[in-house]
């Protein structure tokens, strides 16, 4: 089929970014119009990033993939072919039109003292984060508790690990998704803090009430890169590569890193966007996952996989 | 009357001419429609795991953490089927042989677990029993944790569970003359004695049918469980979330291997559950 007006554009994202592709769409449709006098409608899917990738994997349709990390872009890639391998390097910013950070959530008057990353290995401090086995996001949380080890120790990996350890003998629970430990966090009052994106952990302020959280910076964390990739195949097949491309490098103009920015990502493009939504980010010192842990797939291998670090930090638990 | 999910003694034998036609139209249908529905996707996954081999197979059912979650999956599941057996037994019970206001809307709750989305059923759960929650918070007083430990998983397999004991056991209560009771209590069987010789012999059956139905979708329970046991590694993991860990790595092969696994156990345990009934049916004979 030739490229058709009218075509319906399948956008294939994660759980926490629901709010903001609900405003992207719209404005991406009237821009396309103004353009094109083209009409196009834009159909949105949400879920675990894993689980989407898995989806696009075994044929969901998908024009456009928004996930939480490179590596799940990157297994689309390898394992259908309908994705350059050097997908990354096609867009600016390593595909992350915008970026976002781990930060914590605590409760309000912030109880237990909770300044930095070493404050949640505390004895008697509740933790709660998702399962890194089946959540993106709970991978950035691991990496940047990671991260502030190595900087922290110096580049000693046994004490590292001994930290992030202790961080996780101090979850109570690990739920499979973000969006389920925030709900876990603020909804059933279980925890003292809560691991979290920025944007969610803002999100959950919006929700729930600025009187009964606060976000705590840590001074350092992992800047995390949420990428953005066309699924070439998928788009060629429906006639929807231009407005494909059109879709993901629209998400770099000024109209749309200011709707990025008021939904508490950090955008690409800082200057496009208004001054008060940049002011309430707070100043966080950042590391990478490709300068720290030589990209995603090292670091998803030494970490994630079977018989990797985090199996290993579960596995030394007495079983009760 | 015997359990429902047994052809009556007089069903008729293979080729035994019948008055009514078409045995060979409808056994075609059931074993195709069988085939398509049950056993080629079950035939899928145990081709999708044979590549491991069976000793792959006993490899990953050995793998400390998946021994874990599967002890914790059947242990559990068995005990809420054993509870439901109890609990389900008195409700059958009260639903049919008493007549009070509200008893056919009490019924229809019965059912209400089998139509719930499950993770709606987790959700709620997870909601009561968190230590903020109506349940939660006064047993949190006490220091009983139910929510996010191996509990949560207890009472939500035994919340799905409920409705496959009740629906099973109730037909064969509503059979039970009443007249049998009166006679063995004229011959002078004491209340107890009734119960355990006259009453429940008819029911063992239909209640090991209730009790595997229960076991059996215990086992192979995700959506409910996952929000309220904490899925902590080793202690509160069960089998179909560490299956769901393997997907996410794109190990399909893994992931086809566990449940392979616990389809194996599972009927196993169907089986022997079977040989009971068959048993008890030929001891305590039909009603």
């Amino acid at each position: 089929m030739s490229a058709q007006a009218g075509q319906a554009l399948l956008n294939v994202s994660y759980d926490p970014t629901r709010e903001l592709y609900k405003q992207i769409n719209p404005a991406f449709a009237a821009d396309w119009k103004a353009k094109t006098g083209e009409t196009i409608e834009l159909q949105a899917s949400h879920a675990g990033s894993g689980a989407q990738a898995r989806a696009v994997i075994d044929g969901l349709n998908a024009d456009v993939v928004t996930l939480a990390l490179a590596a799940d872009i990157d297994a689309i890639a390898t394992k259908t072919g309908k994705i350059p391998a050097d997908w990354q390097k096609r867009l600016p910013n390593n595909a992350s039109p915008y970026t976002s950070t781990i930060v914590f959530l605590v409760r309000k008057g912030n109880p237990k003292g909770i300044k930095d990353w070493s404050d949640l290995a505390k004895p008697g401090v509740a933790v709660i984060t998702p399962n890194p086995k089946t959540s993106g996001g709970a991978r950035w949380n691991f990496l940047g508790a990671w991260g502030y080890g190595l900087d922290k120790f110096k580049g000693d990996e046994a004490k590292t690990k001994d930290l992030v350890k202790a961080i996780y003998k101090n979850a109570p629970v690990l739920d499979t998704g973000a969006r389920g430990s925030t709900i876990t966090f603020a909804q059933r009052g279980l925890g003292d803090v809560l691991i979290a994106w920025e944007n969610e952990a803002f999100l959950a302020l919006q929700e729930f009430g600025a009187d009964k959280f606060e976000i705590i910076a840590p001074k350092l964390s992992v800047l995390a890169e949420p990428p953005v990739a066309v699924v070439d195949g998928n788009a060629e097949a429906k006639g929807n590569k231009k407005v494909a491309e059109a879709y993901v490098n629209f998400l770099y103009t000024p109209q749309a890193q200011a709707i990025i920015a008021k939904n508490f990502y950090r955008p690409a493009h800082p200057e496009a966007a208004a001054k008060e939504d940049l002011k309430r980010l707070p100043k966080i010192e950042f590391f990478t996952v490709d300068k720290t842990f030589g990209g995603w797939a090292a670091a998803q291998k030494k970490f994630f996989a079977d018989g990797g670090v985090f199996d290993d930090i579960q596995k030394q638990e007495p079983a009760k | 009357m015997t359990s429902p999910t047994f052809a009556g003694r007089n069903a008729r034998r293979f080729k035994a001419p019948s008055v009514i036609p078409g045995f060979g139209l409808t056994f075609g249908y059931t074993l195709l429609y069988l085939g398509l529905v049950v056993l080629f996707p079950l035939a899928t996954l145990v081709w999708r795991s044979s590549g491991l081999g069976f000793s792959g197979l006993y490899h990953i059912a050995i793998e400390p953490r998946v021994a874990a979650s599967l002890q914790t999956t059947f242990s559990i599941a068995f005990l809420a089927a054993i509870i439901d057996l109890i609990f389900g037994l008195i409700v059958a019970w009260t639903l049919t042989r008493y007549d009070f206001p509200g008893r056919r809307l009490l019924d229809a709750f019965v059912d209400l677990p089998f139509a719930l989305p499950t993770a709606v059923a987790g959700i709620s759960l997870a909601a009561l029993y968190a230590p903020n929650g109506w349940f939660g918070a006064p047993l949190a007083d006490i220091d009983v944790k139910i929510a996010f430990t191996r509990w949560g998983i207890l009472v939500a397999l035994v919340f799905i569970g409920l409705p496959f004991v009740v629906r099973t056991v109730q037909p064969i209560i509503s059979e039970l003359e009443v007249e049998l009771e009166e006679a063995s209590g004229t011959l002078g069987a004491s209340r107890l004695q009734t119960v355990v010789r006259v009453l429940l012999p008819p029911l063992v059956p239909a209640l090991l049918t209730g009790f595997a139905l229960a076991f059996a979708r215990g086992v192979g329970e995700y959506g409910s469980v996952i929000f309220i046991s904490g899925n902590i590694a080793y202690v509160s993991e069960i089998a179909p979330l560490l299956i769901v860990v393997k997907l996410e790595q794109y190990d399909y092969a893994g992931a086809t291997g566990i449940a392979t696994i616990m389809l194996a156990i599972s009927f196993i345990a169907l089986l022997v559950i079977n040989l009971i009934q068959a048993w008890s049916r030929k001891r305590f004979g039909h009603v």
